[in-house]
């Protein structure tokens, strides 16, 4: 059987989603989204221009892909609700990811407001996709408020550190019924590999692939990192012992 | 809370002193260093972390890059009244310079915005002279009604308000504040502001604080370089910033280098801050605050501003006009300071990309 991710309605078969912001250009951003094949790209609305079609960013989308509109800039659950209702009405579709930031310092979401928005705009028939600071609970609470997927952060944003917050991941992959996908802090492919091997449903890269000197060859090994890493999870990856095998059991006595 | 307490504790300190006494050996310690402290911030201040400005701006452009992107935010200025009611001897709005005043009406404002819509800009800020009765919360609130039509972030840079004509503001669609504090020396800032609401330094300092408290989403400060030692006026500064991003944590921080430039008045800068000044205050307050935007106007020359586009700069104007209606009728009356780089959004487009920079034109939505 084919091994696809469904999610609000769409059957994924690429579990690689991409961000548009830090490009040099709109054309290599281009470039970069289709050497990714991924199916899913988020763009924030405040960089969305409606007026200047030709300059705009959505102008260099691959048309197939799906728009994840994002609702970077928002500081508590109303402004989120309000920028994700800009966005339907810009014609964006109905799947937001909600980003609740009220910390410029480290700019760490803000889970509460983020449940908050989740609920409302669920209830207004959205897929929402909250991104959060990674906590079962919080998780559990955006899930009984509707969210679609649940994507917590590797590490802060934009710090290209790994999957940071491996243990708490960790828990939520195993305890959530929920998609998960792991957003932000992915500064390379192996660590991309490393949140699928996890068991994470898809990841989501955006400063490591538009920052990188070549930002479509990053693409692409991030595609591959990523089906690698799926792969060597749905093969049953071997258990890892903290401790080497004895040679000679203390307990072989016992036959 | 106020900043004033944080500036109290270290407006006395030996500066002088102190600067003299880094050593290389402290400066290359700091470089290794992933988070700074203020006294990193005060070593890389110093004359002798002036040996090592390339290792700071290789830095300094990585962090830019890693957090803001291959990106270049562009806005212009919209003067909107050189009316003003302060005597400040290097201001060319100052009350005591005699000049035809104006306001733009309503339908100038229109006019004018027009123009800047057409070349593309969709972030503007606001400026007047410093006078209530002029640019008073009402005008600007008439005025918010047209530009809303044109532009998608607006802030503003006039007299100091207080928080609750902030809110009202804020409420019409006014996101970003700037408030220079000119100098953060209480003696010369006395000196040079004769007369006027602006003579009160505590009232100016607390400013940005009551607009983050009334919800403005960005809030940018700066000293004008070259009314006092620029090390000292750059350190105050970048912890004026500091503590504004840790008490505020909903607004974002940025910060600005105006430099001061030739003008009507008889006053000239009392300090000379060179280029190499200016780049070593810049790339001090990236590597001090990361996420902080930095913006550098068209003050400084086309040539400067090429140059430092990589080493922390993440906001630039293009095309500015800083007379009152100068995008309709250029000319006609007198200039706030001379620009030295009047190069079209276009041109500034075109440098960018040639540089590797997105230059982005829309970065918020009003909601």
């Amino acid at each position: 059987m084919e091994d696809v991710l469904t999610l609000g309605g769409k059957v994924l078969k690429n579990r690689l989603f991409v961000g548009t912001g830090k490009f040099a250009d709109h054309k290599q951003m281009g470039e970069a989204l289709e050497a990714s094949n991924s199916e899913v790209v988020t763009v924030a609305l405040r960089r969305v221009d409606m007026e200047e079609q030709e300059e705009d960013i959505l102008h260099d989308i691959p048309k197939e892909m799906t728009l994840m509109p994002n609702t970077s800039g928002a500081r508590n659950a109303d402004e989120a609700v309000r920028i994700a209702r800009l966005a339907k009405a810009c014609g964006m579709g109905n799947w937001i990811k909600i980003e609740v930031i009220s910390d410029h310092k480290y700019l760490l979401p803000d889970n509460e407001e983020t449940t908050r928005a989740t609920e409302i705009l669920a209830n207004e028939g959205f897929v929402v996709l909250p991104y959060m600071s990674p906590d079962l609970m919080a998780a559990k609470r955006m899930r009984d408020a509707g969210a679609a997927a649940i994507m917590p952060l590797g590490a802060p944003i934009g710090s290209n550190k790994g999957i940071r917050m491996k243990e708490m991941i960790q828990i939520m992959i195993d305890e959530m019924d929920l998609p998960i996908v792991v957003d932000a802090g992915i500064g390379k492919p192996s660590e991309a590999a490393e949140a699928m091997e996890m068991g994470a449903d898809a990841v989501l890269v955006n400063t490591a692939i538009a920052t990188a000197s070549d930002p479509v060859q990053m693409a692409r090994a991030f595609d591959y990192a990523v089906r690698a890493g799926r792969i060597g999870y749905l093969s049953g990856l071997g258990p890892v012992s903290a401790t080497a095998n004895a040679s000679s059991p203390l307990t072989g006595f016992l036959g | 809370m106020s900043f004033y307490e944080k500036f109290s504790e270290v407006k006395n300190l030996p500066f002088e002193d102190l600067f003299q006494a880094v050593s290389s050996r402290d400066v290359e310690k700091v470089l290794q260093k992933e988070r700074l402290t203020e006294d990193d911030y005060f070593i890389l201040l110093s004359p002798i972390a002036e040996e090592y400005l390339e290792e700071m701006a290789q830095k300094a452009h990585r962090l830019t890059i890693q957090h803001f992107g291959k990106t270049m935010q562009l806005y212009l200025p919209l003067y909107l009244s050189d009316y003003c009611v302060n005597i400040c001897k290097y201001c060319s709005f100052s009350f005591n310079n005699d000049f035809p005043r104006r306001r733009l009406t309503m339908s100038e404002i229109d006019k004018e915005s027009q123009i800047i819509a057409e070349m593309g800009i969709k972030h503007i800020i606001l400026l007047s002279g410093e006078s209530k009765q002029h640019s008073s919360v009402d005008y600007l609130k008439e005025s918010l009604e047209i530009l809303k039509k044109y532009f998608s972030s607006i802030s503003i840079e006039i007299q100091p308000l207080d928080q609750v004509e902030y809110e009202e503001l804020f409420k019409q669609g006014i996101d970003g504040l700037t408030v220079y504090q000119e100098v953060y020396n209480e003696e010369i800032y006395r000196d040079i502001h004769v007369a006027g609401p602006k003579k009160d330094f505590i009232y100016r300092l607390d400013t940005p604080e009551r607009g983050a408290r009334a919800g403005i989403r960005s809030i940018n400060i700066g000293a004008l370089l070259g009314m006092d030692a620029w090390r000292k006026e750059s350190f105050i500064t970048g912890l004026h910033a500091s503590y504004l991003q840790n008490n505020y944590l909903e607004s974002e921080v940025g910060v600005s280098f105006p430099r001061m430039r030739p003008h009507a008045g008889s006053f000239q800068p009392k300090v000379n801050v060179s280029d190499k000044n200016l780049v070593q205050a810049l790339l001090a307050t990236r590597l001090f605050l990361p996420r902080a935007g930095i913006n550098i106007s068209t003050r400084e020359t086309p040539e400067f501003r090429d140059h430092i586009i990589p080493l922390g700069v993440t906001k630039m104007s293009a095309a500015s006009s800083t007379v009152v209606g100068g995008y309709s009728e250029p000319d006609v009356t007198q200039s706030q300071f001379e620009i030295s780089d009047d190069r079209s959004v276009d041109e500034i487009k075109t440098l960018l990309r040639r540089k590797g920079y997105q230059p982005v034109v829309k970065d918020w939505q009003l909601i």
